[in-house]
């Protein structure tokens, strides 16, 4: 049973070449039982749930750090979807809920809360269309809220109305936040088939299923994808799909082994295990190195998908096999701004919004950190929204949108967001108008795949 | 249930004292020593040893710090892991 010293140096070198981390814990907490007609009952019901169940979290994690010598980076919170706990508040301003949910933030030192949320997908109640109108505000003047709003299931389709008013809540947000680079539209996302366990942020929630409180655990590595892929001589696609499966195997045990301790720890269900290749601006840290070191000159040319599709499967068959808890979701994410090899790619003209749309088919979200141009239309913005949410619709799986309609910016221009967030080349979107489509409302209704009862 | 032994693993440039000089700051805190292997790895000196300890309620982030500042002292690269990182990540 012993472990071989050349395995030992396998994780070290994992660690501290390759950038492999526990990317999230993040804490799901029920605020179903801080409903209050008062608002500022309910803001402190909330803030009072939050910091005694998370006060231990980040103590907690920083100890699993220290004990596996896995580095744990960021530290995070989700909750009830805000718009079900305040709807009974009855009030059209939500923003002190925003300030609330900062101020925990601050307080127990956690890196982002998600769950300023609404899901509409079929319709919206009046504590949602409150929840809706405040993102901007409520993103622009706190630090570390997160926001997604579901507008599309596979089971009730498209919600075209809300899909409609969330290209003019983006521009809005971009606008009131526009000193940052339209950072306030970093953390909003808009989402088909939303999943409620999920840690990752922007669109990390405490879905109406889960328990009181949980613990969801995002684990990375493509950096240590990119290096065994890298380390093959001359594979074949299976040998490469094998050694994606065997790299991912091994960061999913050792992500479940501190989720499990963690969760014991604070005495919380233990939730999902989330194996998602989450790039960071780190050298070889990129979802673009791997799908280069399988043979492209650059991500995004013709090829790029069926790559894509290889690493995500494999991915997901090596997580799988780890962990009975694998969920979340699991796979390859592309967001450009995060990932170096990509930034690249698009500022060498190899990587369009086009072919990052036909990627997201067949990986774990969505058109993730796109800054567009700023004088963007609000209907061109809900229609990249709407195609994006209709492949997620069809096949029956998540798909997002974080998109940046930077203002000022144009094609070409490049914006530093810092941090996780990295760096983001304007892209083109298509100058031809959408309006008359997006005008149109009401809803695209379920597709045939809804219909399996 | 968390094992209470360690992975202690020292890389860096050979030179004379290295061994003493980890295991007297082990015998420091009641850490033992149950295997212990070294090895040259792509020209670096590579020693990695299985330790544990018997008590409850080991300080093992003032142990961690002592073997750093040791590390430090001998210009090497030192790490204390606890073996499950290693035991779930290769063996099922």
């Amino acid at each position: 049973m012993r472990v071989h010293p050349k395995e030992i140096l396998e994780t070290i070198k994992m660690v501290s070449n390759e950038n492999l981390d526990i990317r999230t814990v993040t804490m799901g907490i029920s605020l179903r039982d801080c409903c209050n007609p008062d608002i500022d009952a309910f803001n402190n019901n909330i803030y009072e749930k939050m910091t005694t169940h998370a006060q231990d979290l980040v103590s907690t994690a920083e100890e699993m750090q220290s004990l596996y010598g896995i580095p744990v980076i960021n530290k995070r919170l989700s909750v009830t979807p805000i718009s079900i706990v305040a709807e009974s508040c009855g009030e059209d301003d939500l923003t002190s809920v925003a300030e609330t949910l900062d101020r925990v933030a601050k307080d127990v030192d956690v890196d982002f809360i998600g769950g300023f949320s609404a899901l509409v997908h079929k319709g919206m109640t009046r504590g949602d269309a409150a929840l809706i109108n405040s993102i901007p505000k409520s993103l622009s003047g706190t630090k570390k809220v997160c926001s997604s709003v579901n507008v599309a299931t596979t089971k009730a389709g498209i919600n075209m109305d809300a899909v409609a008013q969330m290209g003019h809540i983006i521009k809005k947000t971009a606008d009131m936040s526009k000193d940052d680079g339209g950072i306030g539209c970093a953390k909003l996302v808009v989402f088909a088939n939303a999943p409620e366990d999920n840690p990752f942020m922007a669109g990390a929630f405490h879905g109406v299923g889960e328990p009181e409180v949980s613990i969801n655990v995002g684990v990375s590595g493509p950096g240590v994808v990119n290096s065994a892929v890298r380390a093959l001589n001359d594979p074949s696609l299976g040998d490469i799909s094998e050694s994606i499966k065997k790299t991912s195997f091994k960061i999913t045990r050792m992500g479940e082994v501190i989720g499990k301790e963690v969760a014991k720890r604070l005495g919380a269900q233990f939730g999902v295990l989330d194996l998602s290749l989450a790039p960071t601006p780190a050298v070889g840290d990129s979802v673009a190195a791997i799908l280069e070191a399988m043979g492209l000159e650059s991500c995004g040319t013709h090829g790029t998908t069926a790559a894509l599709a290889l690493l995500n499967d494999a991915v997901k068959k090596g997580g799988s096999m780890a962990s009975s808890s694998v969920g979340g979701l699991s796979g390859a994410f592309i967001p450009v701004s995060e990932d170096a090899d990509m930034i690249r790619a698009v500022q060498r003209g190899s990587l369009s919004l086009d072919k990052l749309e036909a990627m997201t088919s067949v990986c774990s979200v969505g058109l993730d950190m796109i800054a567009v141009p700023g004088e963007t239309s609000a209907s061109t913005i809900s229609a990249i929204i709407a195609d994006e949410m209709a492949i997620g619709m069809i096949n029956r799986k998540t798909t997002a949108v974080r998109l940046i309609p930077v203002p000022g910016k144009d094609i070409g221009d490049v914006v530093e967001y810092g941090g996780l967030l990295g760096t983001a080349p304007v892209m083109a979107v298509n100058n031809f108008s959408s309006e008359q489509f997006i005008l149109r409302g009401g809803r695209i209704p379920a597709p045939i795949q809804a219909l399996t009862n | 249930m968390v094992s209470n032994r360690f992975i202690i693993t020292a890389i860096g440039v050979d030179k004379v004292g290295i061994v003493a000089g980890i295991t007297q700051k082990m015998a420091d805190y009641n850490v033992g020593i149950i295997d212990i292997s070294q090895t040259i790895m792509e020209d670096m000196f590579t020693m990695i040893m299985l330790a544990g300890v018997e008590e409850d309620n080991f300080d093992l982030s003032s142990f961690q710090k002592a073997m750093s500042e040791t590390g430090k002292m001998l210009d090497l690269d030192i790490r204390v892991q606890n073996e499950d990182t290693f035991r779930f990540m290769h063996r099922i």
